[in-house]
């Protein structure tokens, strides 16, 4: 079932990511993949993720399609501009890759290739646009497609921003441009997320509450300091600070955090960032069982 | 004004190496004001460069002079370069280009041409306008996106704020300032119209602007 139909049928959606190889070997993430088989709706495909040049998204997306999963292929206007945006999600709906997730990316110069220029020709929201102009027959310029895609699109969010206010503008921004659900940010205070979801639910918007487990204190100190819009609350951190097994306690923060937050939003979407075998152990801790 | 920068004394040595008599030519406009092309400078590079030169040889003349603006006509006209086979140009990308056109000999940049900016204290300098052909200013707060926002987008702040300054660490995010200024300005409410996507044929196509094509081009 896709991403699209589960959502529509209310089920408690549950969605990861994988990332492309730096070369053509994609042995890793088709096993990462096959780890998470059954227990997640549709697998996020990163977009040279961190500004860090990687196996092609699109091709990537195709590997999953055709090993039965429905993957999300997130699109991002650093690379590309508005032509080669178009062309890349035709080209992914020819071969039935219609999930989409829609950002702006981050810089060239956090990535690999830091001497790259930088294209931002599109910004989310207008590659949302541009996703609803394809589904309605036409390219961004109003020239008619032959073949009509039918792309179901979503967008990020960040609840825990500082400042917020310009964060919920854009938000609705997305909203209004289409987006039919939301992947989240990390978050970690489930005081703030509810707050964040009666933002969203004024708005109609579906949302999928973003997971990244915790492995240890540092790991959340880090990410604090240097991840933007992060707040991992320092009770949590005294927790797994205190904690002999730090990675069962970042398993069971996650959990908690996902048994509090599942009646008041749509689902999660569970970040691994490098430990996919934690996606199953977190849902069978939060009580998730196999996706139908 | 536009804003440049010193390039390394390195660069500039190997690039007018193989020169026997070098002028550096300042410009006092732009240049002058930015610390980096005016009388003083143009004074300091020369005497940096013949000490440099005489360190590695083999040995280059250095001589410096003034021009008002380098990318006019009338000042440019005055530049007299007997007897020099080379120039370093202590202006902008435009003031070597334009001395390019006019000189038969070669035109070698010392400065590297930052930005169209302003002055924000004693030497320093905050990029402002990046010649779009299409200002936006009016709607933005007259904060511009495409130039203060290191992504140049048009909707937003991106996921990458951090306490309101951008992801790259140095500078404040330019979408909350708008956000903010807009609000302070009573026009919060214009926020949700912007976002239009760029029309970058205007930039495309603008290599020229002659409000009077009558009178000929600029030779």
């Amino acid at each position: 079932m896709s991403l699209k139909e589960a959502l529509a049928r209310g089920e408690f959606i549950v969605t990861s990511e994988v990332g492309p190889p730096k070369g053509i070997d994609i042995a890793e993430m088709m096993q990462a993949a096959r780890m998470m088989k059954n227990r997640v709706h549709a697998l996020n495909v990163t977009d040279n993720q961190a500004a860090v040049m990687r196996l092609s998204t699109i091709a990537a997306c195709i590997h999953l399609k055709q090993a039965g999963f429905d993957p999300v292929l997130q699109v991002t206007g650093r690379d590309r501009n508005r032509i080669g945006i178009q062309s890349d999600l035709l080209g992914a709906a020819s071969f039935g890759v219609t999930t989409v997730l829609a950002l702006t990316g981050d810089h060239t110069v956090v990535g690999d290739h830091k001497e790259a220029k930088p294209v931002f020709d599109l910004d989310s929201v207008q590659i949302l646009e541009t996703v609803a102009a394809l589904n309605s027959g036409t390219d961004l310029m109003g020239n008619e497609l032959h073949g009509t895609p039918d792309f179901f699109a979503g967008a990020v969010v960040t609840p825990d921003a500082n400042p917020i206010r310009p964060q919920l503008a854009k938000f609705d921004k997305k909203v209004r441009a289409g987006a039919q659900y939301f992947q989240t940010q990390a978050v970690y205070n489930a005081e703030t997320f509810l707050g964040f979801m009666e933002h969203a639910r004024c708005r109609g918007a579906k949302v999928l509450a973003g997971i990244v487990v915790l492995r240890s204190a540092g790991m959340a100190r880090f990410m604090n300091k240097n991840i933007p819009g992060i707040a991992v609350p320092p009770e949590l951190i005294r927790e797994l600070e205190n904690s002999a097994n730090p990675e069962q306690t970042g398993i069971e923060i996650a959990a908690r955090f996902i048994r509090e937050t599942r009646e008041y939003c749509d689902g999660v979407h569970i970040m691994a960032v490098g430990a996919d075998h934690l996606v199953p152990l977190v849902l069978d801790a939060a009580g998730i069982g196999e996706v139908g | 004004m536009i804003v440049m920068r010193l390039k390394p004394i390195a660069e500039i040595r190997e690039m007018v190496s193989r020169h026997r008599r070098v002028l550096l030519v300042g410009c006092n406009t732009c240049a002058a004001v930015s610390l980096a092309g005016g009388e003083t400078e143009v004074e300091t590079l020369v005497q940096t460069l013949r000490l440099a030169s005489a360190q590695f040889g083999p040995a280059t003349e250095f001589s410096g002079g003034m021009l008002q603006r380098q990318c006019e006509p009338e000042f440019v006209e005055k530049l007299d370069l007997e007897g020099f086979d080379a120039v370093l140009s202590l202006g902008c990308g435009a003031g070597v280009a334009f001395l390019s056109e006019n000189e038969g000999i070669p035109i070698y940049p010392a400065l590297d041409t930052l930005f169209i900016g302003a002055a924000k204290g004693l030497g320093s300098w905050q990029a402002e306008c990046s010649a779009c052909g299409k200002c936006v200013l009016g709607e933005t707060a007259g904060i511009c996106p495409t130039t203060r926002c290191a992504k140049g987008i048009m909707n937003g702040p991106c996921g990458g704020v951090k306490d309101g300054r951008c992801e790259l660490g140095d500078r404040d995010c330019a979408w909350v300032q708008i956000y903010d200024r807009l609000e302070a300005q009573g026009r919060g409410d214009q926020f949700d119209g912007l976002g239009d996507t760029k029309d970058n044929s205007v930039n495309s196509m603008t290599c020229e602007w002659d409000m009077n094509p009558q009178a000929g081009g600029s030779k």
